[in-house]
């Protein structure tokens, strides 16, 4: 049942049947109730929480703004493109940070789209009927495994295979040729931006392919059997019809993937090396991201204007995923109307 | 004309052997896509299993965080993550299923449904860290101190959006016709909410709490800077508190053996008590 899926990726493609279901039953006969005050009352603490909900976002925005404050009068949109980070001198940029963040997440897309699509197009048009089942929950336990396993994991497991059998050899490979040399170039010790796209790509495959199998499911069975008939090979048909059909929940399947590789944290902290540095763009040299620098710098931080500059990356972090979330949840519910139209 | 029709024939004979061969090419792909996500998968459990079951023993559930080359546990971090998740599973779920509750029954149309419906998908998947810098300015620094009361509050935050969704899409499922049928009986609404529509979608329900309480028992980022850590043991709530994943988070990234160990010890125990709780989840729901 889609619902008990990683829970926001669920409910998306499943969800506008049911509203028809459930449309008004707003006005319950009135006569001889007991206890109206009861009814209010309930009513009220639903919409209260509710509210509340509400409230949570406005808070968490207003209490950014205003811890941020302080550097945002200081600096400015010039924070955003300074490479300045120095606790000694107290002055601050976010470039470094930003940099990190939006590569590592970029890395992880370049992995986990097309595998998400081999995971989608399996689960749908290939897997048996019996396996369906477990192959789908085995994929959404990868997404329940905690972020904080794959960051120790991903620091001294796979940190160092990657380092022996990827690193050297692509670094042996590419010695000499001019930029890519520059790309791979530094020391191949498994932690770095690379290491942090990659753990980050294993981490939001669950998500983007279950989207995609969602949405997969909903293209209409007269559709593809119509293009099967024509003598199509399943590829023609997943990718001249059902592909097509479903492009905008396949996106925003994908906005919700990069959101959460974006905010993720624990896992980026540990692989990424925490090094506040942009004079190398090799991938495998240590970095910095958004998140990782909250995690390690922010309890140490004086107040003042480096916890300031830290909330102030907080807020960037914040309105790029508010922005990329947002973005994913139209194309979303947009897939859902034209479906809701056509049935 | 017999030789051209044969050269046609030769062709489209090529084309559908061109189109085969597309066909398996990506049929070989996404076989082996699905490979690739369970071989991590695998992987991932292999070696927690592994590493964590060499550094599990007694004295980790009875004795304290150690220092570093010292013998000690986790049990002070057991014990912190469970107050902490307990609590916020309590705080965070009536408000969860009230809201969800609005969403399914009473606010199906108007702007507060909607615009609710829509912050709480974002909600769901905004960064964790992000949760933890709010409850710092509105909690930590006011009080001018790190609590494990500031740890439970960040982490019940978490648990509203999850609860608010499944709760809502449990309640959608529940047919209309059962709701009348109460209704044609003269219960009030709230009965009927309370009685037949939430009693009726309940395993739903549990099943989200169960999955919302699995995703802050591992949740690190949030607590860093609101609970802090405790070397000690704790049940003061006005204290900074130790939890599992923060304690796991010191002890990976330093150089010592015994802390790897315990760390390794303490990512079995929680990897073990999520993927548990996940199947749990999963077999509640399909045995209703």
């Amino acid at each position: 049942m889609s619902a008990i899926l990683p829970a926001d990726a669920s409910g998306s493609a499943s969800r506008p049947e049911h509203r028809k279901q459930t449309s008004p039953m707003s006005n319950p006969p009135t006569r001889r109730v007991q206890a109206p005050w009861a009814d209010v009352v309930f009513a009220f603490v639903a919409r209260a929480s509710a509210i509340l909900t509400l409230a949570l976002l406005a808070g968490i925005i207003i209490s950014l703004v205003i811890g941020a404050w302080p550097a945002i009068a200081k600096y400015g949109l010039g924070f955003l493109t300074s490479t300045e980070w120095d606790p000694v001198q107290d002055n601050y940029g976010g470039l470094v940070m930003i940099y990190g963040t939006l590569m590592t997440s970029f890395i992880a897309l370049l992995i986990a789209v097309p595998v998400s699509f081999g995971i989608a197009m399996f689960l749908t048009e290939l897997s048996p009927a019996w396996l369906k089942r477990p192959l789908g929950i085995a994929i959404e336990l990868l997404a329940a495994v905690p972020s904080i396993v794959y960051g120790m994991w991903g620091l001294l497991v796979f940190g160092p295979i990657l380092s022996e059998y990827v690193q050297q050899p692509l670094q042996a490979w590419t010695d000499g040729v001019p930029y890519l040399g520059a790309l791979f170039s530094g020391p191949p010790v498994g932690i770095g931006i690379l290491s942090a796209g990659i753990i980050l790509a294993i981490m939001v495959i669950p998500f983007i392919a279950s989207v995609m199998r969602d949405v997969f499911e909903v293209t209409p069975p007269l559709l593809k059997e119509s293009a099967y008939g024509l003598g199509s090979t399943t590829w023609e048909v997943v990718s001249k019809v059902v592909l097509p059909y479903t492009k905008t929940g396949v996106v925003g399947g994908i906005m919700l993937g990069l959101g959460r590789a974006l905010g993720e944290t624990m896992a980026v902290t540990f692989v990424i090396g925490n090094m506040n540095q942009l004079n190398s763009l090799s991938v495998f040299e240590a970095a910095n991201s958004i998140t990782s620098a909250l995690a390690n710098e922010f309890a140490e931080a004086g107040e003042g204007l480096h916890q300031a500059s830290l909330i102030y990356l907080g807020l960037v972090l914040f309105f790029i995923t508010f922005v990329v979330l947002a973005f994913s949840k139209v194309l979303l519910a947009r897939l859902q109307k034209s479906e809701g139209a056509r049935s | 004309m017999s030789t051209s029709s044969a050269t046609l024939q030769a062709t489209r004979l090529k084309r559908h052997a061109a189109r085969k061969r597309i066909n398996a090419i990506a049929l070989t792909l996404s076989l082996l896509a699905m490979a690739f996500g369970l071989v991590w998968l695998i992987w991932i459990l292999v070696e927690t299993v592994r590493l964590g079951v060499g550094g599990l023993a007694l004295s980790t559930f009875t004795e304290m965080t150690p220092a570093p080359e010292e013998a000690g546990g986790l049990a002070n971090a057991i014990f912190g993550s469970l107050v902490m998740v307990g609590l916020a599973t309590v705080i965070g779920t009536p408000v969860g299923v009230m809201a969800g509750i609005y969403l399914a029954e009473y606010g199906q149309r108007g702007w507060l449904g909607s615009v609710t419906r829509f912050i709480n998908d974002i909600l769901l998947s905004a960064p964790s860290i992000v949760v933890g810098l709010f409850i710092y300015s509105a909690v930590v620094a006011q009080m001018k101190s790190f609590s494990a009361w500031a740890g439970v509050l960040a982490l019940a935050l978490i648990v509203v959006p999850v609860v608010i969704r499944t709760t809502e899409n449990m309640l959608a499922l529940v047919p209309n016709a059962l709701r009348e049928a109460a209704y044609a009986l003269g219960t009030p609404k709230w009965r009927v909410i309370g009685t037949i529509t939430l009693k009726s979608a309940r395993a739903g329900v549990v099943t989200g709490i169960l999955l919302a309480v699995a995703r802050i028992s591992g949740e690190t980022a949030p607590l860093l800077f609101t609970a802090l850590s405790n070397q000690f043991w704790t049940a003061d709530l006005g204290q900074p508190m130790a939890s599992l994943p923060v304690t796991i988070f010191k002890f990976a990234m330093s150089p010592y053996e015994n802390w790897q160990k315990l760390a390794w010890a303490g990512v079995f125990l929680i990897t073990l008590g999520v993927l548990g709780l996940n199947i749990l989840a999963r077999v509640m729901f399909r045995q209703r």
